[in-house]
């Protein structure tokens, strides 16, 4: 998973960066954690089929506890929640890796734009001040409650939830990453082999994508890693303000602020999907921070 | 450093005033507005009475303009009328809100208190804890309590505040009852037996709110005390034959302490944020519980003025970190 991340180049680098991942232990750990739980939530559901009951059996196996039939128990209306963990990881972590990747295009975009395009600078750093000064957890909800009936009504409630909840995250974190790329192309773009390809006539966009983007992508990817972690944490809060998923189609933060209101008599359904929200963040920040050091050629030691 | 003060003074107002734009269009523009959510039952001629009485029928700039006027002029002018019993806002319309009809600032006014006593609160004990961590574990790097103090950091950074609070709650609320679980508003401290009470009701949303900003607190502090720690200076300090104490006391924390001061008052306007999540889950009735009524009640007013609130406080509080890191460390004066 990690050793083919940095871009298509010989083999022996990516092995010298899975060389010093491996030696932090917490980005070892965390790596292990994800991938188990990406297992848990994508293969899961394939092996774990819990069998389909029809109402009046459902109700009578309301709020039980574990047992060999409900692993974890079911909920207050006799569903199986080891099956609705599943359910929800795989929302969440998808909610996760999308909003980061609209929010690293964004931030990448206008890092880029911003960087290498001398009058672009004033006004695009100037537009991420401003972003970053904004109530980004009022603003999200603000913006989730308005919008939230009508695009439910143009995709439907379940599509309609997740297209607005992933974008509203993409587009509201997208600074951290503009001003990390803006401060890399800055130094890059008055290296010699940038000025090599600007004297023999390369275009802009050439120099751009050929020479400085392959350059940033330690850090931007570092960034993304951080990023996952932040828009999981940010759409598990949303629907723990009870404007995020819809309950037949919950998350792990929905499944936390469902379970709340059982709390004093099914501590359990509180926990274990806040258990999976905390292991999550913790894995993948974990790994960030190995990444950051295997990236950095400088620790490396070569 | 006057002159620096004053331009990024001047340089927060577009700041603001974008903002402010943003807020504005974002909740009037949006097609869930409470214009919808009139009955139909209602009949046309009232339902246009309602219109017009709420002032939504005037065109947006106008709306904006008058918005910004009574936020920035009205408000403060009654405020000061009401200290000083003077008569400047003369008798001007207030921000009002669509729930209660009542001005918005009376509300968050009422409501202040609560939040800035548990979130102050929280915020204090967080630098309290946080400190003492940072600068032992600097100390002593790669020791066992260095070790400790990363993975507790790492788990604060990791671990929502929802779920460390829902965690308190069933630790010390359930199953332990040595804390009750929701806060009590109406509480007001007279003598001992109640401010044991309110200690005890505060405690779940301080430590929960606590936690969280110690572990950053404790980082910043941690790498800011490696950084002084190999200069050149402490070395002369010891040479001069200083005890430990005094080196690592006065002279290393003294100046490591200048980013870690603004750290903190960068993370001001964060806490407020995160209390949203502390005050629906505690029932803390502050100005982040109003804001979610606010919110589930499309009352349109009361949702700007309180986003607005908060976009002022970050402004405000980027404003005040970049004066004082000037201030305190006199290599850094920007002019």
């Amino acid at each position: 998973m990690t050793d083919a991340a940095p871009a298509p180049r010989p083999r022996s680098q990516g092995r010298a960066i899975w060389d010093q991942f491996r030696t932090h232990k917490g980005a070892l750990f965390g790596l292990i954690v994800l991938c188990l739980l990406v297992l848990f939530v994508v293969i899961g559901p394939l092996v774990w089929q819990p069998e389909k009951l029809r109402v009046a059996e459902a109700l009578k196996v309301r709020n039980l506890g574990p047992s060999w039939r409900f692993p974890l128990g079911t909920d207050q209306l006799g569903r199986d929640m080891l099956y609705r963990m599943m359910q929800a990881g795989k929302v969440s972590l998808a909610v996760g890796f999308i909003a980061m990747m609209i929010a690293i295009f964004v931030g990448t975009t206008i890092g880029v734009l911003a960087g290498y395009f001398r009058p672009l600078d004033g006004p695009l750093m100037r537009l991420t001040d401003m972003f970053l000064a904004l109530p980004l957890v009022p603003l999200l909800l603000v913006l989730v409650m308005l919008f939230r009936d009508r695009i439910a009504g143009s995709l439907g409630p379940e599509t309609g939830a997740f297209v607005l909840i992933v974008f509203a995250i993409g587009i509201t974190s997208w600074m951290q990453a503009a001003r990390i790329v803006r401060g890399e192309v800055l130094a890059l773009r008055e290296r010699e082999y940038v000025l090599a390809a600007r004297s023999i006539g390369a275009a802009p966009r050439r120099i751009i994508f050929r020479h400085i983007l392959p350059n940033v992508i330690s850090p931007v990817m570092v960034a993304a890693t951080l990023g996952v972690a932040e828009a999981i944490i940010t759409e598990s809060v949303l629907s723990f303000l009870g404007l995020g998923f819809p309950p037949d189609f919950p998350t792990w933060g929905r499944l936390l602020y469902d379970g709340l209101q059982y709390m004093q008599l099914y501590p359990e359904r509180v926990l274990w999907p806040g258990l999976a929200i905390s292991l999550t963040v913790l894995a993948v920040n974990y790994i960030g921070d190995g990444l950051r050091d295997a990236l950095d050629p400088r620790i490396r030691g070569r | 450093m006057l002159t620096f003060t004053l331009r990024r003074l001047l340089l927060a107002i577009p700041t603001l005033l974008f903002i402010s734009l943003v807020i504005f269009l974002l909740v009037d523009l949006a097609p869930g507005s409470p214009l919808s959510e009139i009955p139909l039952t209602v009949p046309p001629e009232v339902r246009q009475k309602m219109i017009e009485a709420m002032g939504a029928d005037q065109p947006v700039l106008v709306r904006y303009l008058l918005w910004l006027r009574q936020f920035f002029w009205v408000e403060p002018a009654t405020l000061i009328d009401g200290w000083f019993g003077t008569s400047l806002a003369g008798g001007e319309q207030r921000i009002l809100s669509w729930q209660t009809r009542s001005p918005v600032f009376t509300m968050i006014g009422q409501r202040i208190p609560q939040t800035l006593t548990v979130v102050g609160t929280a915020y204090l004990l967080g630098v309290l804890i946080a400190l003492p961590i940072g600068i032992y574990s600097a100390y002593r790097q790669y020791s066992w309590f260095d070790q400790a103090g990363t993975l507790f950091a790492m788990i604060g950074f990791s671990v929502p505040t929802f779920f460390t609070g829902t965690l308190l709650i069933i630790i010390f609320a359930v199953w332990l009852p040595w804390f009750p679980t929701k806060y009590d508003t109406n509480l007001t401290v007279t003598d001992w037996q109640s401010f044991v009470q309110q200690v005890r009701q505060m405690a779940l949303p301080v430590l929960t709110l606590a936690l969280a900003n110690a572990a950053a607190i404790s980082r910043y502090m941690r790498s800011s005390m490696l950084d002084n720690m190999g200069q050149d200076y402490v070395r002369t300090a010891r040479a001069k034959g200083m005890s430990e104490r005094t080196v690592v006391l006065k002279h290393v924390l003294r100046n490591s302490l200048i980013p870690v001061v603004t750290v903190i008052a960068l993370g001001i306007p964060a806490i407020f944020g995160g209390a949203i999540i502390t005050e629906n889950l505690f029932g803390v009735n502050g100005i982040g519980a109003a804001l979610i009524l606010a919110i589930h009640a499309s009352d349109l007013p009361t949702v700007q003025t309180l986003a607005f609130i908060f976009a002022v406080l970050i402004v405000l509080f980027n404003l005040i970190a970049d004066i004082l890191y000037g201030l305190l460390d006199p290599r850094i004066r920007y002019d």
